[in-house]
């Protein structure tokens, strides 16, 4: 009975298109949708509670994202939403993509003796731990990086502070890790710890960072 | 006035071989981008034709094309300390990557073509504003710091 509808309803249902084909009916053009899409940006917290920011285009509509999570949706292009997201649909969303995070780098600092390139005996103990979070990670790498304090000029500094990089490096070589693992920098007196005028001595300003990661 | 013409020339001499210095190109990781760190399931790398399975440890250049498969997520860890990570289904083009290590100035730009991706930005994004970007087939995202995640998702995705 149901098979005798349907074979019925289908004829019919031709019998109209045919006719419509043949009184020249072209079918109404489709109306153009805007592409659906399914985007998500969200803006996290720092590990220590602080929030930097993100500045968001789209099709010439621009946004900051400055608060922790703050998102800017689009599900139809050409409507840009901003609005909040959850700790909850990060993790929900991103679950994946978050616990593929490479282990954050740990840095680790080495004081020296002014205007040498010799540690202090205190940051000779240091280095026990530096070896310790290497053990801890596949394939390590080790930055290091030398910094000054102001006295002196910014070349000789950034010399000062390579020549300081190069000597742990290569006191790093005699304990055992391959050269190839390590990278040197000198950042001169860019990035004091403790901001001074210039020429003005400061032995906390002075030192090695070693970054393991 | 000859004892100061004898001098003049010295001096430029301390100072040119100063200025040297700081112009010789930083030695060691200069060439680094970024390098594997963890890879879970089908992971590859498109690079000049060719797909290569990623690994840990394999480094990543500019113009690769990273991409994990329905099981598949990885983490990158960048030259300036910056973190890449993405989760299954997703498909990072690495556009451009170059650092200072010395002035921590530089430009790092990808693109999420689809998938999901989290990201902790490092020392390019920190000493310049919107030096680090995040493109997707809809917005460019400039980087101001520190910590996010972008889903790209489109029909057929």
């Amino acid at each position: 009975m149901a098979g005798v509808l349907g074979l019925l309803v289908l004829s019919g249902v031709l019998v109209l298109s045919g006719l419509l084909v043949l009184s020249g009916c072209a079918a109404p053009p489709p109306v153009a949708k805007p592409a659906v899409r399914d985007d998500l940006v969200v803006l996290l917290p720092d590990r220590d509670g602080k929030t930097g920011a993100l500045a968001l285009t789209h099709e010439g509509t621009e946004r900051v994202l400055d608060a922790p999570y703050a998102a800017a949706r689009i599900k139809e292009v050409g409507h840009l939403e901003t609005g909040a997201s959850t700790p909850d649909e990060v993790q929900r969303v991103f679950a994946e993509a978050l616990a593929a995070q490479p282990p954050r780098p740990v840095s680790f600092l080495l004081y020296f003796l002014e205007g040498q390139d010799t540690l202090t005996p205190e940051s000779q103990q240091v280095v026990q731990q530096i070896f310790a979070e290497i053990a801890r990670r596949p394939s390590p790498e080790i930055v290091i990086i030398g910094h000054t304090d102001r006295v002196g000029s910014v070349a000789a500094n950034d010399a000062l502070s390579l020549r300081r990089a190069q000597k742990v490096r290569d006191d790093l070589v005699k304990l055992g890790i391959p050269a190839d693992r390590m990278q040197v920098a000198g950042r001169g007196e860019r990035e004091p710890l403790v901001p001074t005028e210039d020429e003005v001595p400061e032995p906390r300003n002075r030192r090695v960072e070693i970054s393991v990661r | 006035m000859t004892t100061r013409f004898h001098r003049v020339p010295r001096l430029l001499l301390v100072t040119g071989g100063l200025a040297l210095l700081t112009v010789w190109p930083t030695p060691a990781g200069a060439d680094d981008v970024g390098l594997i760190k963890v890879v879970k399931g089908t992971v590859q790398i498109e690079r000049r034709g060719q797909r290569l399975p990623a690994q840990v440890g394999a480094k990543v250049e500019p113009a690769d094309v990273v991409t994990t498969g329905p099981d598949g997520s990885v983490g990158i860890l960048f030259a300036d300390a910056s973190l890449l990570s993405a989760g299954p289904n997703s498909v990072l083009v690495i556009d451009q990557f170059r650092f200072d290590s010395t002035t921590n100035q530089g430009a790092f730009e990808t693109t999420l073509r689809k998938g999901t991706l989290s990201a902790v930005s490092g020392k390019i994004a920190k000493q310049t504003p919107d030096a680090m970007k995040v493109r997707t087939p809809t917005t460019v995202l400039g980087v101001r710091g520190t910590e996010f995640v972008v889903r790209a998702s489109g029909p057929g995705d």
